[in-house]
């Protein structure tokens, strides 16, 4: 017979150790004693081996194992050896069947440490300390019925990293100061800052009140409270001190409704609401720009939103796709190398960029920051979309007789689809507008070639001459 | 927090009570990390129950309990005379951040009556979101409830924020909606259901956050005359037209200072319960509307026994199953077996043939699935399901609630 001693609490390297020594001498399950704590009344047999080499198990098996070694059942190490045994010796599915005695035995354990877990994430509290430097301490104190401590670690640290905090337990404490995570032996109940020194946390009294207001005692149905929180947790929460008199005053609570008349009510303007709703759209460019200004950028990137830019009735809209690098320091459309091209390009088809409204498909400039230079990134058609109500509600102020867009995003935020705008250049009907595609003056700026840019700008040129005769 | 403050959140959480969706599941995992504060889970997790058995997730509240429209079922409504509250944004972001680090709470799900008007009120909310994004790092759960009649520009800011947004549709018809919401407009709710949901599936395509957890609604049951079928069917057209995540039900609940319009005694909370039975059979188990209404009569559900037991005794022909022959699907529909138990069912059966034994072990709905079940050892006598009373034998008669 071999005794192993196991250290108190969840002991997972004490048991791995142990059965890579009993496995490795192929010791059955029936030759092994397991205490935890105390060494064995039988004495301690030196192990069979001092290092047994890796025992390589299932996955299941070994995330079966790290739960259930936290439970406090005494039996937990020799039902695991038993589960390691058999899987060893030819059984390596045995966790599939559920059906099988020890499997559903472990399964049970491992299902009652899960719930530990989960209730102590759940209903563990803190409360605030003010510490001497005047930054707040947080402390809980909670009484799990399994050896958790350590796997609760995990989730609180990172939930609430940014926060110093303590958590006592009867079964071990935690402390961590927002960079190191300590462990600490087991805590009583008096060390845990008592309720009532803490008149100064308004926050449980806060708490208290919203839990109060929260219940509707025409449902009252204490047994499915009790089935998910059940009284052993009560003493760690401050909120439950409320429920007997909750429950008590519900019947009466109800009955009171029921046999108060129907109100009289008040009197009625439905007017006043339907007159709200009609006047919170922009009534006009300027209060629209300054939703827009108001407003998040809906791509990432951009320091301001670029607004239109051009006299309200203009006969000609342009539409381009974004603004760019130098658009977004201004805060002007079209100032950039591209805008300049257009400006040369009006001038050349006889047309005056003063007499245009001009704008963007897109308010706001999408980059990424790559050492010191924003990289332009395209739009998405989803980002497109997010920004046509705007785009459609200013047209709707300017009211040109013709929008002209400028490549694939402004004809995708003109017509809501996909546009392969080389095919499909000249005239288009736009969703409520007359509309003309056109190419953006940055493809022009991309071409490789001398005499091919130069054959493009003239077709560009030819296309804003068509539009304009077309307004 | 002041008494003033203290007093306010007791108004607006009990004006915030009769909204049933409250989950904080779905989120993809996220973190604040060393600056900011919290996390998501994607499970969710129930931080305290009320002795109405429903549980505190989030932080559930009214921004204003003011508001301009008059619908009958609302305690809000502008012809109530409750007592009215306002909350200022810094003032809800405070009240998050205190219960949140105090582990009350998930998140926030804030909802509001509407004030001077849906864009502004709706804009008030979606700065809550923003600030705690934004300025606190906050990285736990953010529920928004829209102002349908709010802008479209606003719904879209808010969906950059919040983890969820609902759109309530509270009442499965257009002519009841027009009867007790005079100033709501069913056409207008789903359409800014059917944007919303084409944002969320541009923005998963375009690995975007946009209320990443989806969308969601709420249906109440008994304010007027609709039966279980026609909400059953509303639910299946969100649930397949508009993408929606869920959709919760509230039985029509007594409300202090109610409307005359309105029908006096509470429909039976059982309703409410046996709908959530149903939705869950016509999300995971694949029943149709018309097999759950088929179980009940006239188009309301039986409230004595749930809808699969309900179907399944009308449907005796199809059981007993063969435990260890039949497939997923009919299995499924045993009732008192569960999507778990059939799973472990699927999996133990390859390795041996089940007893009644076993299925013990694997189901603790057994009690009840045994008449329709064949194991290796066990055929139910004499054809059980044929037994007239049947139903007798399964239903456990109900006792009156124990009030402590
Ligand atoms: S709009 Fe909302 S808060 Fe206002 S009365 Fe209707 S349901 Fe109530």
């Amino acid at each position: 017979m071999h005794t192993i001693t196991l250290r108190e609490g969840a002991d997972l390297d004490g048991f791995r150790q142990a059965v890579r020594r009993l496995a490795a001498a192929r010791t059955a399950p029936d030759e092994v004693l397991w205490s935890v704590g105390a060494p064995s009344l039988f004495g301690d047999d030196a192990p069979p081996s001092e290092d047994g080499a890796r025992v390589f198990l299932p996955q299941a098996v070994g995330r079966l194992i790290e739960t259930v070694v936290c439970h406090s059942d005494p039996e937990r190490y020799a039902l695991l050896y038993r589960l390691v045994w058999r899987v060893l010796n030819g059984e390596r599915a045995l966790l599939d069947q559920h059906a099988d005695p020890l499997v559903h035995l472990l399964e049970r354990l491992d299902k009652a440490v899960r719930r530990d877990i989960h209730k102590m994430h759940a209903f563990l509290r803190f409360r605030a300390l003010p510490g001497p430097d005047g930054e707040e301490r947080y402390v809980a104190w909670f009484e799990p019925d399994h050896h958790i401590v350590e796997a609760v670690a995990p989730f609180f640290v990172e939930r609430f990293e940014s926060m110093a905090w303590t958590i006592l337990t009867p079964k071990g404490s935690l402390h961590w100061d927002r960079r190191r995570l300590m462990s600490g032996p087991p805590a009583e109940r008096p060390d845990a800052p008592a309720h009532d020194r803490l008149v100064d946390d308004r926050f449980a009294e806060g708490w208290q009140r919203y839990y109060e207001s929260t219940f509707n005692p025409a449902r009252v149905n204490p047994t499915a409270m009790r089935a998910e929180m059940p009284r052993k947790y009560w003493a760690n929460m401050p909120e439950t001190a409320a429920i007997p008199a909750m429950v008590r005053s519900a019947p009466a609570r109800v009955q009171a409704m029921l046999e108060a008349e129907a109100a009289v009510p008040r009197r009625r303007m439905p007017e006043k609401a339907v007159a709200a709703m009609a006047r919170q759209a922009p009534d006009s460019l300027a209060d629209l720009n300054r939703l827009i200004q108001r407003s998040e950028p809906l791509v990432p990137g951009a320091t301001q939103a670029v607004l239109g830019e051009g006299p309200e009735g203009a006969a000609i809209a342009i539409v381009g796709e974004q603004p760019g690098d130098q658009e977004d320091r201004e805060g002007r459309p079209f100032v950039g190398p591209a805008g300049q091209l257009l400006t040369a390009a009006l001038e050349e088809a006889g047309i005056d960029r003063g007499g245009l409204y001009l704008t963007n498909a897109v308010k706001h400039f999408k980059f990424t920051q790559r050492g010191k230079r924003r990289i332009h990134q395209s739009p998405t058609a989803g980002e497109v979309k997010h920004y046509r109500w705007w785009l459609m509600t200013e047209l709707g102020f300017v009211r040109p007789r013709l929008v002209v867009a400028l490549g694939a995003t402004a004809a995708l935020a003109m017509t809501g689809r996909p546009v392969a705008v080389l095919r499909e250049r000249g005239p288009m009907a736009f969703d409520g507008w007359n509309g003309f595609v056109t190419v953006h003056p940055s493809y022009l700026l991309r071409l490789p070639g001398e005499e091919e840019r130069r054959r493009a700008q003239a077709a560009f040129v030819a296309d804003l001459r068509r539009a304009a005769a077309l307004a | 927090m002041d008494d003033a403050l203290i007093e306010k959140l007791g108004i607006l959480a009990d004006a915030a009570k009769y909204d049933a969706s409250c989950a904080s599941s779905g989120a993809k995992p996220r973190r604040g990390g060393k600056e900011g504060l919290g996390s998501t889970t994607g499970a969710g997790i129930c931080h305290a129950y009320t002795p109405d058995g429903r549980c505190v997730s989030l932080l559930k509240i009214l921004l204003t309990n003011h508001c301009l429209f008059d619908c009958m079922y609302c305690i809000n409504r502008r012809s109530s005379n409750v007592r009215r509250a306002r909350f200022t944004v810094e003032e809800v972001v405070e009240l998050t951040l205190g219960f949140y680090k105090r582990n009350c709470i998930e998140g926030l799900f804030l909802s509001s009556g509407i004030i001077r008007s849906p864009d502004h009120t709706m804009e008030q909310m979606m700065l809550v979101a923003r600030t705690l994004r934004r300025d606190h790092g906050f990285a736990g759960y953010i529920h928004l409830k829209t102002i349908p009649e709010a802008s479209p520009w606003l719904i879209e800011q808010a969906g950059l924020w919040a983890d969820r947004l609902s759109i309530n549709l509270e009442l499965p018809s257009d002519h009841s909606l027009k009867a007790f919401a005079p100033e709501k407009n069913g056409g207008t709710i789903k359409a800014v259901m059917g944007q919303v949901n084409e944002r969320i599936v541009e923005a998963k395509e375009e690995r975007r956050r946009f209320s990443p957890a989806g969308q969601s609604t709420q249906l109440i049951v008994g304010a007027d005359d609709a039966t279980d079928r026609s909400v059953l069917e509303t639910s299946g057209t969100l649930y397949q037209r508009y993408g929606l995540r869920r959709v919760y039900y509230s039985a029509f609940s007594p409300i202090p200072e109610a409307s005359s319009v309105l029908p006096v005694k509470p429909p039976p909370l059982q309703r409410e319960s046996r709908l959530y039975q149903a939705d869950w059979l016509l999300r995971y188990y694949g029943f149709t509307v018309e097999e759950i209404a088929s179980g009940g009569e006239g188009g309301m559900l039986d409230l004595g026994i749930d809808p699969k037991l309900a179907w399944a005794l009308k449907n005796r022909e199809r059981f007993p199953v063969d435990v260890n022959r039949a497939d997923r699907e009919m299995l499924l529909r045993v009732p008192g077996l569960g999507a778990r138990a059939v799973d472990k069912i699927l999996s133990a059966r390859r390795h041996t043939r089940l007893r009644m034994e076993d299925l013990g072990r694997l189901s603790s709905g057994l009690r009840r699935a045994r008449p329709f079940l064949i194991a290796a050892d066990y055929h139910p006598a004499g054809g059980l399901t044929d037994r007239l009373d049947l139903r007798q034998r399964l239903v456990t008669p109900s006792s009156q609630l124990s009030l402590f």
